[in-house]
């Protein structure tokens, strides 16, 4: 029995080292400063894939004519909201572009960046901004011109859910902000308005990406609220079947970007970190956003895409609503705004 | 059947083999549910999981797994009886095609369902000629679970059918009992734990899936609002505890229905040994 | 073997006494009719909607977007994955297998109810709960960290989440067969003397053969399509961690809906290889 037992514990050790030996050899340490080559992750949010795939290509170009060392980035891109999650539990992103500061700030309270980010690089660390526009079906049959338009009875609204998806809340916010003019922040009407506009909601998507989905292959609803990027897009790939409608006021969207302290530290990536950022605010860089439809925010290189973009827009920030915090605890927390227009 | 000797041996290798395994896979990782939730005090607990949108959630998720699982449990009854007892041409096809589902990734599933039912695809254009809406409704997230279900009950009828005895049907039948008599008198009351085991199964299973039924739900709060969807939105709001608390209600919901399934089990696989 | 022979021949015995009247035979037509319309509503139409949309824009972009090089780390990525997730459960099986039918002991149920715990569970949860044990929150994160061990948001967590998702597949299939084949066999040569190993080799496994080979190919299917796991594990590094259907979800993102099909196509393929194996297997196998 005794040499059975021994057997027996030699075997179910030698599967337990065996299996966390597995586990080990997988893994790859990820600091690679010591060859003169750089790898660093740039975790991102779904509508910047085209405009990082163009950018990274730009500053591997920038950063090897000036240094001695290569460098690789890797993209990872999801909802915002998921991604700064993936990042406070462990992902190793060495910086961050997020849809918004409320998202980067997750991370900041995991511990991983350092307090004071925002004044980090130019701007609040937002190098392009957006805004919320509405994707109408060619010809606007349903003549959708304004928020207003869209709790008619007969128009179907694409519109993700503000709870799994960080850019809905723009979308959630830009309303409110339309309907506190219209009603002279009468809540209890701006509160009924954005009532009837979720009930109009055909597809509640859990991302930005599964509503333009829904909205363009799938035809649901008569009008998508989108990222203003997000919605040239599509007008780029179909330009016969869509139309954009600027509202007459609508919210300045402004990604964020940092670096994450801790993970830079670790791999030494500090250095080639700082320039990826920095380097975003730099006329090519500011270009790249503009061609990918993001709004440059240097001044002068937004004028030149005045063709492009409707400058004169009414646009209110973040700071309108008194902050990320005091947005989010009003109208997304549980049991906060949000939940309670879907109630009964 | 009670042993006082272990004469076979390698208890102590595989026991310790298993269990390993079991713990580090499975037992090690759930048990940091149950600490995480633990974090939270009871009260805590039960106002999250009371909210009545998890509510509601749990009622739409329900309702729809019991709904594509009774679906699947006739269905895979016909289907078991069809590859078991006739022949036909293309039969080892379509016995072969029963486990595609599982192999299809869930989201490509959700995706070309939702294409296929929305009311500009195929199915949906038909649907539609009736007034009915499948894409987005609930009825949607029937025909999603209703795919991602298909193989576990057809798969655990089968074997039980290929080993009953046709004595008993041939006996019945001698005595003059009509083929449908026969049917459900004789061979269905065999078949009945085979038909409980894939059903439990399927509805387990149905009741966790996300992958396939976020893109054809439509996802309406109240309306069609799945539960692993809220977990998803509560670790989007960085809010483990929640998150967790509900996770460990549907992880108990899995274990009981389960540990039904063994039961039942117990006693098919007396028929599969061909004794009663 | 003798046994069962006798078994299939009266069976045939049956269907030729029903098939005797015309009732009988309407059912039959009716039935299969059923089955195959349904499985052809239900499984035939997704599938065939993924291999149309993937030759939507002709060959050669199908065969660009299946060439990628980011495809084609995922592909490899999906394969390593399924074969570590099928030889530890392969392994896991076996011993389990054996362990629950060839004795008796307390807590048989439950062990087997844990055992079959990960098919019920959502693979959101059980994409949650390596997370919570290996990622930052967890308290063997520093130890983990020092020594430069990725586990969540790395390859050993995809592998961990599939071989999870995956776990009950093999020994499913084989306890029934066991269970039913019982112990005497095994009791007979253990009285003989012939070592664990022996009996394993020369009375168990001629058993169980066919039941472990459609464990595998399901272990295999399932490994390969798994997505809402290892979906919330990956962290989406693209070329790293990205398997098959995390790649197909990337390209939806894209709005590359057409290669986002085509390498759904991939898995498609993938699963019917493995299944018309397992057919010929079989075929050969029982022919002898």
């Amino acid at each position: 029995m005794k040499h059975r037992f021994s057997r027996f514990a030699a075997l179910s050790l030698a599967v337990v080292l065996g299996a966390s030996a597995l586990t080990g050899c997988a893994a790859q340490p990820s600091d690679a400063a010591t060859s003169g080559s750089y790898s660093i992750i740039n975790v991102s949010y779904d509508p910047t894939r085209e405009l990082y795939a163009a950018y990274n290509e730009a500053f591997k170009a920038h950063w090897e004519s000036e240094h001695d060392s290569t460098v690789e980035i890797t993209q990872s891109h999801g909802g915002s909201g998921k991604q700064a999650l993936e990042v406070a539990n462990g992902n190793p992103a060495d910086v961050v572009t997020l849809a918004l500061e409320y998202d980067v700030k997750a991370v900041e309270d995991a511990g991983l960046i350092e307090p004071g980010w925002v004044d980090e690089f130019p701007l609040d660390s937002s190098p392009y901004t957006s805004t919320i526009v509405f994707l109408v079906r060619k010809g606007n049959p349903k003549n959708i011109l304004d928020w207003g338009d869209l709790v008619r009875e007969d128009v179907g609204i694409i519109t993700p859910n503000p709870k799994t998806s960080g850019g809905a809340r723009w979308n959630y916010l830009a309303a409110w902000a339309w309907a506190q003019g219209e009603y002279n922040n009468d809540e209890a009407k701006v509160t009924e308005y954005i009532k009837q506009l979720y009930k109009n909601v055909l597809v509640l998507d859990s991302g930005a990406r599964g509503a333009t989905t829904s909205f363009v292959e799938n035809g649901q609803g008569d009008v998508l609220l989108a990222w203003e990027n997000e919605a040239f897009l599509s007008l780029q790939e179909y330009p016969d079947d869509y139309e954009i409608v600027t509202p007459s006021i609508s919210i300045l969207a402004q990604p964020s970007v940092a670096i994450v302290d801790s993970v830079v530290d670790q791999n030494g990536t500090r250095e080639v970190a700082t320039e990826y950022l920095n380097y975003l605010y730099s006329d090519e860089a500011q270009r790249i956003a503009g061609d990918n439809f993001y709004r440059p925010s240097n001044e002068t290189i937004l004028a030149e895409y005045a063709d492009t973009f409707d400058l004169n827009i009414n646009l209110v920030t973040i700071n309108d609503f008194g902050g990320w915090d005091e947005a989010f605890a009003k109208h997304f927390a549980d049991g906060a705004l949000f939940d309670q227009i879907y109630e009964e | 059947m009670k042993k006082k000797v272990r004469i076979i041996p390698g208890f102590g290798l595989s026991m310790g083999v298993t269990l390993a395994l079991l713990s580090l896979i499975v037992l090690i990782p759930l048990a940091s549910l149950v600490v995480f939730t633990a974090k939270m005090s009871p009260s805590e607990i039960w106002e999250v999981i009371t909210r009545k949108r998890v509510l509601a959630s749990f009622e739409v998720s329900v309702l729809t797994a019991f709904i594509a699982s009774a679906v699947n449990a006739v269905m895979g009854v016909i289907l078991a009886w069809v590859l078991v007892r006739y022949d036909f041409p293309f039969k080892r096809l379509l016995d072969g095609m029963i486990e595609l589902p599982f192999a299809l990734p869930t989201a490509v599933a959700g995706i070309s369902l939702t294409s296929l039912y929305a009311d500009t695809g195929l199915m949906g254009r038909l649907f539609s000629k009736f007034g009915i809406k499948v894409a987005y409704t609930r009825l949607g997230i029937i025909v999603a679970l209703i795919f991602i279900g298909i193989p576990f009950v057809v798969r655990s009828v089968q074997p039980v059918l290929e080993k009953l005895d046709p004595l008993y049907e041939e006996a019945a039948g001698m005595l003059g009992a009509s083929r449908t008599r026969i049917f459900w008198k004789v061979i269905l009351p065999e078949l009945r734990p085979a038909i409980f085991t894939g059903f439990g199964l399927a509805f387990g299973r149905c009741l966790g899936e996300y992958g396939s039924v976020v893109f054809i739900a439509g996802n309406h709060p109240y309306e069609t609002e799945i539960t692993p969807l809220i977990i998803m939105s509560e670790l989007q709001e960085y809010d483990y505890s929640s998150a967790t608390a509900i996770a460990l209600v549907m992880l108990a919901a899995a274990f009981l229905i389960l540990f039904l399934v063994n039961l039942i089990q117990i006693h098919n696989s007396r028929i599969l040994k061909g004794g009663h | 073997m003798a046994k069962k022979d006798a078994q299939v021949s009266s069976r045939e015995g049956t269907i030729s006494i029903h098939e005797e009247t015309r009732g009988a035979r309407a059912v039959k037509y009716l039935l299969i009719g059923v089955s195959v319309l349904f499985l052809f509503v239900m499984l035939v139409l997704p599938l065939v909607t993924v291999i149309i949309e993937s030759f939507k824009k002709g060959f050669g972009q199908y065969l660009n977007a299946v060439t990628d090089a980011d495809t084609i780390s995922a592909t490899l990525l999906t394969l390593e994955a399924t074969v570590i997730a099928v030889a530890i459960n392969t392994v896991f099986g076996l011993f389990a297998a054996w362990a629950v039918t060839k004795f008796h002991f307390k807590g048989k149920k439950v062990l087997v109810t844990l055992i079959d715990l990960p098919v019920t569970v959502s693979p959101i949860i059980a994409g949650l709960i390596y997370v919570l044990t290996f990622g930052r929150q967890s308290a063997v994160y520093p130890f983990l960290s020092a020594h430069h061990l990725e586990v969540v948001y790395a390859v050993p967590g995809i592998i961990l989440a599939t071989v999870f998702v995956t776990f009950p597949f093999i020994s499913r299939e084989i306890l029934p067969v066991l269970e039913a084949q019982g112990t005497d066999e095994e009791e007979a040569a253990a009285m003989m003397g012939a070592s664990g190993l022996t009996i394993f080799r020369r009375i168990t496994l001629p058993h169980i053969k066919w039941a472990l080979l459609y464990g595998i190919v399901l272990c295999a299917a399932r490994a390969m399509g798994e997505f809402g796991a290892v979906s919330v594990l990956s962290g989406h590094l693209r070329g790293k961690t990205v398997t098959l259907p995390l790649q197909v979800e990337i390209l939806f993102g894209d709005n590359k809906f057409m290669q986002a099909f085509a390498v759904s196509s991939i898995l498609v393929v993938l699963a019917v290889v493995i299944l018309i194996i397992r057919s010929i297997v079989e075929y050969v196998g029982k022919e002898k």
